[in-house]
């Protein structure tokens, strides 16, 4: 068995216990990338010193220190998430010889604990799609079954703990970008609750639905990287710590409007019931509830997280670094094709929408009308944790798609009605694996809890990964699997 | 036909924090460019603002001296807009909910009180500084970036241009006074633009408002003032009608000209900005920053001019100044000689001193005791008043008691009659002939005896008692 097969618990015990080196993992790992990343494309820029980080790191766990769980394992991160002297693309064009200045805080974190970085993950361009394909650079294929898509907008992410290519991967989560490439993958996606890990260095689209998230094959691998990027930051003023009382009961709320027939497939919905009856079995009580607002999830979030985006991207002006056309005279010109050129269309489109949700005029009718439906919802959920523990719900309404599979952006967008509503509500959610559909790709499920209230969500999943035999089987071990 | 004016203004000043709005890069004037800056207040990828608290504070404590309200939850937004020295594209600043609104500001005109409306206060970032001289390319110094601002918003309560410039020059020294920005004109740190309207004298109906951009000082305010009233005044006489526009004040062509009309007005797409929890302001930080507020500018002046009768154009000088009301106010509470006298020190001699030498009060060595010991020693008649600009000059220089000062540079007045009559005969006898005009009807001649006898005392005698005793001998002598 090669060293990528391992979770990061297996092999930060084996570190421990001098069974095997980083240096030796790292090297799995990159032979690894070498052989895979041909079919699979999930990074964009690889880590050149990996192998030389990693005997620093063995020549200081043989010094005496390090005794982090995760130091010398190799984690892949984002390309949305700055790493300082490596370029941070957020697969646009317009960053695509960006080279930050600064360590995002999550970054900080992997480097004190010695974790070693593998390279920055491919994505949808400034994360806005759920496929990897509207990437600058190229699409990201699903290492189950390369003809089909890895999902995304964390789809390197997560196509690189599918394949090996990483242990553990950091992605971030705007509208369920951890969740559905994760669940896509056959591997444990989590988002943190708003505010539960530091944004700082992370280019979000939608800073206030945006967070890191964490990838891994187990849900023992998720929950170690959550915990050690959650660690506090002073200069994210949004960061606070909840806390919920501990229940020793599991009730599961199902929520109808998440599992209603005209918007989640059969398949999906079935997979999420026969893990929900698993966990039946083991004594969780499940609760049908209703939550009439998530009907509109999409809808409110599509007109939040674009008006966010078109704010937080009109700094690419081609001004300070980024894309600068050279076909411009003047500087409405600079601006115009820097702007015109550094973007996809995708990126333009929601650029276009957010710039119209906030104009004088329709300011009323779609931007203010959003925000207040968004409270609506948040306080329908939280009503509804008074009845239950956790909410479960599919992570995606419909099996993974083919690679390069053309949509249109409104199918698109109202797919996502599974996992924004814990974005627009500051929930941590859980994706895990729960069966595999007739494609033969894997579908998960999603598991949400009031902020402060994780520890539920990790019990739960643990005890799901326990009574379902691994995710393992998700996968399938075709193609470019482990 | 008659028009009456109505006049708004909008202020904006830097405050004085250390380090900046939203990130730890110091606040501070005239560094070299782009050296006091960071990711954050650069706009790179990724960074996120904290909000100084400091900044929220000092807010408070301007709306607090302003008589407003202060919001007890407010937010900041973002105003969004393209320019290359707005790193992010957009400024984080406060709309729909300010920090302060609905004060207002006294000011004095012609010895009459005008209440002036202040709408709101808000805080909010400064944008960078563009550079042109440097041949075709424009360079951009974002050192300015993320310096903490207030923007001051008045009702248009103001009549005339000489309201508005004593609106401004209250307003600074206000700030000044609660210690919150330097008002340093020369340094851009306060910065106003202007709207004007006019309507037919007596109507109760506001005309349409033209604003005024890009006006650098508040004299520049007063002629941009001047000329849109009169503009306004000379299209509405010749029965034109005012649109609605944003006009970007010259200053050295004395002109403005259209920047914007209300057709192609910016839409900034305001909205919460989602990187700042809302802004909660408690009654303990209200208390605390209202113990920061002293008496102000214009309840001194009143003071000063109605309670000790000094002038209003001295009275002025003195409060509408921090540091000489305070040295004022203190050397008079030492209740040792007249208001009047220690007045005239500061906006005479002390303020000289001042501006010839370029340094404030707290860097001389003058206190307000011995200011008052000083006044009391001339009040007294200890030392002449020639001899009391030699120990002011010692006070302000090295510092000192007065008494030691008149001590070691023998500065004590004589009034003795013995000294002095041996003084005035000494004199009379070496200066004849000017004895003999002034009994020939020179009466200058006597100005002159008495100089002779202040110089041969050295300044200590007694100039009262010396002219006295000198009328005496001239007159005894014609009787012989």
């Amino acid at each position: 068995m090669k060293l990528y097969e391992y979770s990061a618990a297996e092999l930060s015990e084996m570190l421990m216990t001098g069974k095997c080196s980083s240096a030796e993992i790292a090297y799995d790992v990159s032979e690894r990338i070498k052989e895979a990343e041909p079919a699979v494309g999930a990074y964009i820029t690889l880590n050149d010193s990996m192998l030389r980080d990693a005997e620093l790191i063995d020549n200081a766990r043989n010094r005496g220190g390090l005794p982090h769980p995760l130091s010398g394992i190799p984690i892949a991160v984002k390309d949305n998430i700055s790493t300082a002297g490596i370029r941070t693309t957020c697969a646009s064009r317009m960053l695509s010889s960006y080279i930050p200045p600064y360590d995002a805080h999550a970054v900080d974190c992997l480097h004190r604990a010695g974790s070693i970085v593998t390279g920055k993950t491919n994505m949808d361009e400034f994360a806005m799609g759920s496929a990897t394909d509207t990437s600058f650079f190229h699409t990201t294929h699903n290492p189950i079954d390369t003809a089909y898509s890895a999902g995304g907008s964390s789809g390197g992410s997560a196509a690189a703990v599918c394949a090996g290519e990483a242990i553990l991967a950091l992605g971030s989560d705007t509208g369920g970008s951890v969740r559905q490439p994760a669940s896509f993958c056959g591997i444990v996606g989590f988002k943190p609750a708003y505010g539960a890990v530091s944004r700082r260095g992370l280019i979000a689209f939608a800073p206030s639905l945006e967070q890191i998230g964490v990838m891994g094959k187990t849900v023992r691998d998720a929950e170690l990287l959550y915990q050690l990027i959650s660690e506090n930051d002073p200069m994210d003023p949004m960061m606070r710590t909840c806390s919920c009382k501990h229940s020793s009961s599991l009730r599961i709320g199902v929520p109808k409007e998440l599992f209603d027939s005209t918007i989640v497939s059969d398949e999906c919905r079935e997979a999420s019931f026969s893990a929900l009856r698993l966990l039946e079995t083991d004594g969780a009580v499940l609760t049908e509830i209703s939550v009439p607002k998530l009907r509109y999830a999409a809808n409110i979030y599509y007109v939040i997280s674009s008006a966010e985006a078109s704010s937080e991207l009109a700094r690419y002006d081609g001004v300070r670094y980024g894309h600068r056309s050279q076909n411009a005279a003047g500087l409405e010109s600079m601006y115009v094709k820097s702007r015109t050129e550094g973007f996809g269309d995708e990126v333009k489109r929601r650029i276009m929408l957010g710039t119209f949700v906030l104009s004088e005029g329709s300011r009323e009718a779609y931007y203010l009308r959003a925000l207040a439906a968004m409270r609506e919802l948040r306080h329908e959920l939280d009503a509804v944790f008074d009845s239950c523990d956790i909410i479960a719900a599919p992570t995606y309404p419909r099996p993974p798609f083919s690679a390069n599979e053309a949509q249109s952006a409104t199918d698109k967008y109202s797919a996502d009605i599974c996992t924004v509503p814990a974005n627009l509500a500051g929930l941590p959610a859980l994706s895990v694996p729960c069966g595999k559909a007739k494609n033969g790709l894997p579908v998960g499920i999603q598991l949400m809890s009031p902020a402060g209230a994780e520890q539920r969500l990790f019990a739960a999943a643990k005890k799901y990964e326990e009574l379902c035999g691994g995710f393992a089987q998700f996968r399938g071990g075709s193609g470019y699997a482990v | 036909m008659q028009f009456d004016t109505y006049i708004g203004l909008e202020v904006h000043a830097e405050l004085k924090t250390r380090s900046k709005i939203f990130c730890i890069c110091p606040n501070k004037f005239g560094s070299p460019a782009n050296t006091n800056v960071c990711p954050v207040c650069m706009g790179f990828p990724g960074a996120r603002p904290m909000l100084n608290r400091q900044v929220v504070l000092y807010g408070v404590r301007a709306g607090l001296a302003l008589d407003c309200d202060i919001a007890e939850f407010s937010r900041m937004d973002r105003k969004n807009y393209f320019y290359p020295d707005l790193p992010k594209a957009y400024q984080i600043s406060q709309a729909e909910i300010p920090l302060c609104s609905n004060g207002h500001l006294d000011i004095l005109v012609e010895n009459q009180l005008r209440r002036i409306g202040i709408e709101r206060i808000h805080i909010e970032e400064d944008a960078g500084k563009l550079v042109h001289d440097n041949g075709p390319d424009t360079l951009i110094d974002f050192n300015r970036c993320g310096v903490p601002l207030i923007e001051v918003v008045t009702r248009p309560d103001m009549r005339s241009s000489a309201e508005a410039h004593e609106f401004l020059e209250t307003l600074k020294s206000v700030l000044q006074f609660i210690d919150v920005s330097d008002c340093r004109m020369e340094e851009g740190s306060i910065r106003c633009d202007v709207n004007v309207s006019l309507c037919p004298a007596g109507s109760s109906q506001l005309g349409t408002r033209v604003e005024m951009k890009n006006i650098n000082s508040f004299s520049s305010a007063l002629r941009a003032i001047e000329y849109e009233t009169a503009r306004q005044d000379t299209l509405l006489s010749a029965g034109g009608i005012i649109h609605q526009e944003t006009r970007k004040w010259d200053d050295s062509r004395g002109e403005s000209f259209v920047m914007r009309t209300k057709e192609n007005v910016a839409d900034y797409r305001f909205f919460p900005e989602p990187d700042l929890a809302a802004i909660h302001i408690t009654d303990d930080i209200i208390n605390n920053e209202r113990a920061y507020i002293p008496e102000l500018p214009t309840a001194k002046l009143l003071r000063y001019t109605t309670k000790f009768g000094i002038p209003h154009s001295e009275a002025s000088i003195i409060a509408f100044d921090a540091e000489k009301a305070g040295m004022f106010d203190e050397a008079v509470n030492c209740g040792r000689c007249s208001p009047r006298s220690i007045c005239n020190w500061i906006i005479g001699d002390i303020t000289k001193y001042l501006n010839d030498s370029g340094v404030g009060i707290p860097d001389t060595g003058i206190t307000p005791e011995s200011l008052a010991d000083l006044g009391e020693a001339v009040e007294s008649k200890v030392i002449s008043s020639s001899a009391a600009k030699t120990v002011l000059m010692e006070l302000l220089t090295k510092g000192g008691s007065v008494g030691e000062i008149i001590r070691r540079l023998d500065l004590a007045q004589n009034s003795d009659t013995e000294y002095i009559t041996s003084l005035v005969e000494e004199i009379i006898s070496a200066n004849q002939r000017s004895v003999e005009d002034y009994r020939n009807g020179k009466t200058n001649a006597l100005g002159y005896l008495v100089g002779q006898c202040m110089r041969r005392s050295a300044g200590k005698a007694d100039p009262v008692e010396v002219k006295r005793l000198l009328n005496i001998k001239l007159n005894n002598q014609e009787d012989k």
